[in-house]
């Protein structure tokens, strides 16, 4: 029993010694962003611009697709591959995403695959950070919000490592990604850090497993969701002031015309969305019917039942706008915004001001 | 961004509608027709529209935050009576907005009545118009292929019907819907997304009708019992209930339980000291009347499912033993006196009442009532009313205060006393004093007694375990089952809704003006559809084989359309 203990203390500073090493880490990736960023504004690509008043023909180009052909016997006969020619939806600018935060430039691509290594070795490090603060623990690494934080930042750069991994164009990411991860950490480890412990009966359940951490995955997903949202609305206006003749600034126009297309932030934020609202609705599911069990009633109006609600809602209400004639665009993302808003709230603002029977915490 | 209209592609007339159910959105600024049908009629396409359901939900969600910020009386009712104790000004207001049972209100109600009639009014027309399409075939070819979000094309040398019926049978060994019009073949795929959708939202009303039979139906109480007593699952037996307006007495299964034993255990070491690891509760039941006795161990996260209720761990406490003697010398009362928990140490506060059998030293009839302070490991005196303080939630070295008094306790009144109180501050109850004239105190280790002054009696500490008390709650919450139902079907309809593109392909095949065949292909799916393009050229890739490639007579067209392509 003693020796156990005390395996599970050295467990327990081996996890704080992994996740201070983490942030050391993710604060060199940090660097190696900014380093993109601003070698990436040595180029001068202008083909927003170019694109939006050139007529926009050469610009539809820019959409096709070709295909990679297995040919049956393996033999030599090469299949003529067909050139798909894409063009956006009626109502869409015409306007190809812009090269990426390097901006072509080639120092400032090199540090950009720096930062990627370090992020991915930063994740290794802060997921055995959790890990080792589970095997300390002895159970699910979610018990209060010290391991949420570190739990939820894990989970959403692993959410973006994985899309780099299936090769999507989400390198734009990457800075305010590690810079929200900082926050996050630092957050953790300061205000809100709990010794390790163990749970209240109340949180005896597999149903912890399942609910806490679909929830956590919700939120990483919706996280990044919310940051393409929000790209999303400055490319637009950026793009619109272009359309009309305006001349945005100089900064906005260095970093703006380096992201991808308004069109394809605003595609990629509803696909992130409408991907994890499934998983979220069972999130709510599961957390019902657990507190059927635990509880006696598996809805009651508790203030953190009501607000994964009010985000839920929230979240349909997003979906909905997508769909409605009039709403789309710019008035569905900051639907999206606030839904996400109706997150952040539940997670820190229900947890710290309000009193519920959720309130163990830890804080 | 400019607004765009319900059809994903405008211009592209039938081939281009219906890829939905959604409700077309019309722009009408008023009542069309006349009189009051003609309102009706308007105000109801208002209601059934997108927009409004856009605008009802999003009420809805606005909706829902007060009463997670307001203490409310179906969550809390001590902190209701707290907050109006504190807010003076603010309390009417609340109390006319509602804002204290937000989800009973009556606005909070009529959002999600208007919301369900809105979903009602549109799922039913929907569910028709899908059904209709799922009858008919997918739309013909537009007639300019080019406009479509994916287009390619190329020249064979095959003949254009070979090349449609190609075309035919490899879309339907992919399992589209397809059909040859004209000079094209038509075919139309994942219509499940549409199934899913209809599913989703029929599941919404499902799990709504379940939670209004749950809460109609419903009946919930509270029941507090010391270890060796029992409960039987009758209405009086309960030390609160309530219940849904339609319950009925007679709904209430007959089943009893004793409580055998409770078990605690705490954290002993460490920065958690004190915080709960475990709490169990035995019990013996019997189902029905007179069931045969069983055994189950019940815990924070496992209740006993007994005939269709289910009986949950809510709290537990000390119940300290006392004996009581009148002036004669005679045993008034004895027994285990629950003591309400104060603190996470399990500082305990509760009276002790005498009301029937006592008589004083003189014979005379009296009542006694004694405040009782209850610490299971004595930490020291502390300051104000607590008077000392536990260290530890396990009874390691239990300590009882009593507080002594006599006169009427006023339980004949008919006004309802709390049974954990004693109304100290009643002048109907006087104090006993003690030799410099304070109120009669005195801290018991077990096994030793309080001596009342003048002969009035003695109360004993009783030697022994200290016995704890559970308190459960019994609840019976009809429509369960149908509430998962509707929760399962909204995942799996969501998931299809949402997972699940429905799309379009066009295959046409012409001849030329130089007599080579000219085949064109194009996709159209949701605006959302990502995967539209590569699943395009995946299916000319299959096709291709049978109508290869010509040579192209000149550079391979570019998007504006060829001349040949035109019909
Ligand atoms: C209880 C309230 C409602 C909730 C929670 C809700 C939720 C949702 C959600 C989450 C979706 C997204 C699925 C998707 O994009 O395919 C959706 C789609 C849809 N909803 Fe609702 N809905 C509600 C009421 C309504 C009402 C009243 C209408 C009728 C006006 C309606 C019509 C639609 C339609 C047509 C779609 C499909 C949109 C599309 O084709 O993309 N919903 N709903």
């Amino acid at each position: 029993m003693n020796l156990a203990a005390t395996t599970n203390e050295s467990l327990a500073h081996t996890s704080n010694y992994l996740i201070y090493s983490s942030m050391a880490v993710y604060l060199l990736a940090f660097f190696a962003n900014m380093a993109e960023w601003l070698f990436g504004t040595r180029s001068k690509v202008a083909r927003t611009a170019a694109a939006l008043t050139g007529a926009g023909q050469q610009a539809k180009d820019a959409g096709t697709v070709k295909v990679e052909v297995a040919t049956k016997n393996g033999g030599t006969a090469v299949l003529e591959r067909p050139k798909v020619v894409t063009r956006s939806a009626a109502g869409t600018r015409d306007v190809p995403d812009g090269p990426g935060a390097s901006g072509g430039d080639e120092k400032g691509d090199l540090y950009g695959r720096i930062a990627v290594s370090l992020t991915v070795l930063a994740f290794l490090i802060e997921f055995s950070g959790v890990l080792t603060r589970a095997l300390s623990v002895q159970r699910a690494p979610w018990g209060n919000m010290y391991e949420f934080n570190l739990t939820f930042s894990t989970v959403a750069v692993g959410v973006y490592l994985t899309l780099l991994a299936l090769k999507k164009n989400v390198g734009w990411l990457g800075l305010p990604l590690v810079t929200t991860v900082l926050l996050d950490l630092g957050l953790a480890v300061t205000v809100l850090y709990t010794a390790s412990d163990q749970l209240v009966p109340a949180l005896h359940s597999y149903w912890l497993w399942i609910h806490v951490s679909t929830a956590i995955f919700c939120g990483a997903v919706f996280y990044v969701g919310a940051v393409a949202t929000i790209l999303y609305l400055f490319r637009d206006r950026y793009e619109a002031k272009l359309a009309e003749g305006g001349k945005p600034g100089a900064f906005a126009t260095s970093v703006l015309e380096r992201l991808p297309a308004a069109s394809t932030l605003d595609k990629f934020a509803y696909r992130v969305n409408a991907a994890v609202f499934p998983l979220w609705t069972f999130t709510i599911i599961a957390g019902a019917i657990w507190a059927g069990d635990a509880w006696g009633r598996y809805w009651g109006w508790d203030p953190k039942e009501t607000w994964s609600f009010i985000t839920w809602v929230a979240y349909a209400c997003y979906l909905h706008a997508r769909a409605t004639a009039g709403w789309k665009g710019r008035k569905a993302a900051t639907l999206a915004l606030i839904a996400f808003g109706c997150w952040l709230f539940n997670y820190y603002g229900v947890n710290i001001f309000v009193n519920g029977k959720h309130s163990y915490a830890g804080v | 961004m400019s607004k765009t209209e319900s059809t994903p592609e405008p211009d592209l007339g039938e081939a281009g509608a219906q890829l939905s159910t959604a409700p077309t959105e019309e722009r009408s600024n008023g009542p069309v027709g006349i009189g009051v049908l003609g309102w009706i009629r308007w105000f109801w396409r208002q209601l059934t529209s997108m927009r409004v359901a856009l605008i009802l939900l999003f009420l809805l969600s606005l909706g829902a935050i007060p009463g997670s910020l307001i203490p409310q009386t179906s969550v809390d009712e001590m902190k209701v009576a707290d907050f109006q104790k504190r807010h003076d000004t603010l309390t009417p207001i609340y109390e006319k907005l509602g804002l204290f049972h937000v989800y009973s209100s009556v606005w909070f109600s009529a959002i999600y009545i208007l919301l369900f009639v809105s979903l009602i009014g549109c799922i039913v027309p929907r569910t028709w118009q899908f059904v209709g399409q799922l009858r008919g075939q997918p739309p013909a070819a537009p007639g300019r292929l080019t406009r479509l979000p994916a287009y390619t094309t190329w020249r064979t040398d095959a003949e254009p019907e070979q090349v449609r019926e190609a075309a035919l049978a490899m879309l339907k060994k992919r399992r589209f819907r397809a059909r040859i019009s004209s000079d094209a073949v038509a075919a139309e795929k994942g219509y499940l997304r549409e199934a899913g959708n209809l599913i989703f939202h029929v599941s919404l009303i499902v799990i709504l009708v379940a939670f209004a039979t749950g809460q109609l139906f419903k009946s919930e109480g509270g029941k507090l019992i010391v270890q060796g007593d029992g409960f039987s699952n009758t209405l009086t037996q309960y030390d609160d209930f309530r219940s849904g307006s339609l319950f009925d007495t007679e709904d209430l299964a007959p089943f009893s339980f004793t409580l055998d034993r409770f078990d605690a255990s705490y954290e002993r070491s460490g920065p958690e000291l004190g915080t709960a690891r475990e709490f169990k509760a035995h019990l013996t039941y019997s189902e029905g009347a007179d069931g045969k006795p069983q055994q189950k161990v019940v815990e924070v996260n496992k209740p006993l499912v007994v005939d269709g209720s289910k009986v949950y761990l809510l709290s537990h406490g000390y119940a300290p033993t006392v004996t009581v003697k009148d002036g004669q010398g005679k045993v008034v009362f004895q027994g285990s006196v629950p003591l309400l928990p104060m603190d996470n140490n399990l500082t305990s506060s509760g009276a002790i009442k005498v009301l029937d059998g006592y008589r004083d030293a003189k014979g005379n009839k009296d009542q006694l009532g004694f405040a009782a302070f209850f610490v299971p490991t004595f930490g020291g005196k502390g300051t104000g009313a607590t008077q000392m303080f536990s260290k530890f939630p396990a009874p390691d070295f239990p300590v009882l205060n009593i507080g002594a008094y006599h006169g009427d306790l006023g339980l004949n009144s008919g006004l309802p006393k709390n049974v954990y109180q004693l109304d100290t501050s009643s002048r109907s109850i006087k104090p006993f004093k003690d030799a410099q004239g304070n109120i009669l105190k005195k801290l018991l280790l077990p096994g030793e007694t309080l001596q009342l002054p003048d002969g009035a009696g003695s109360i004993t500490f009783d030697k022994g375990p200290i016995k704890q008390w559970a308190s459960f709650q019994i609840s019976h919450q009809p429509a369960n089952g149908l509430a998962l139902t509707g929760a399962i079907g909204a995942i799996a309809g969501l998931a299809g809704s949402l997972f699940i593109q429905r799309r379009r392909v066009w295959v046409r095949a012409v001849r030329g003006d130089d007599g080579v065949t000219v085949v064109e292909m194009a996709g159209l799916g949701r605006s959302e559809s990502a995967k539209l393009p590569e699943e395009l050229a995946d299916l000319a890739v299959t096709l291709i084989p049978q109508a290869p490639t010509a040579p192209d007579p000149e550079p391979e067209p570019s998007v504006v359309p060829a001349e040949g392509a035109e019909k």
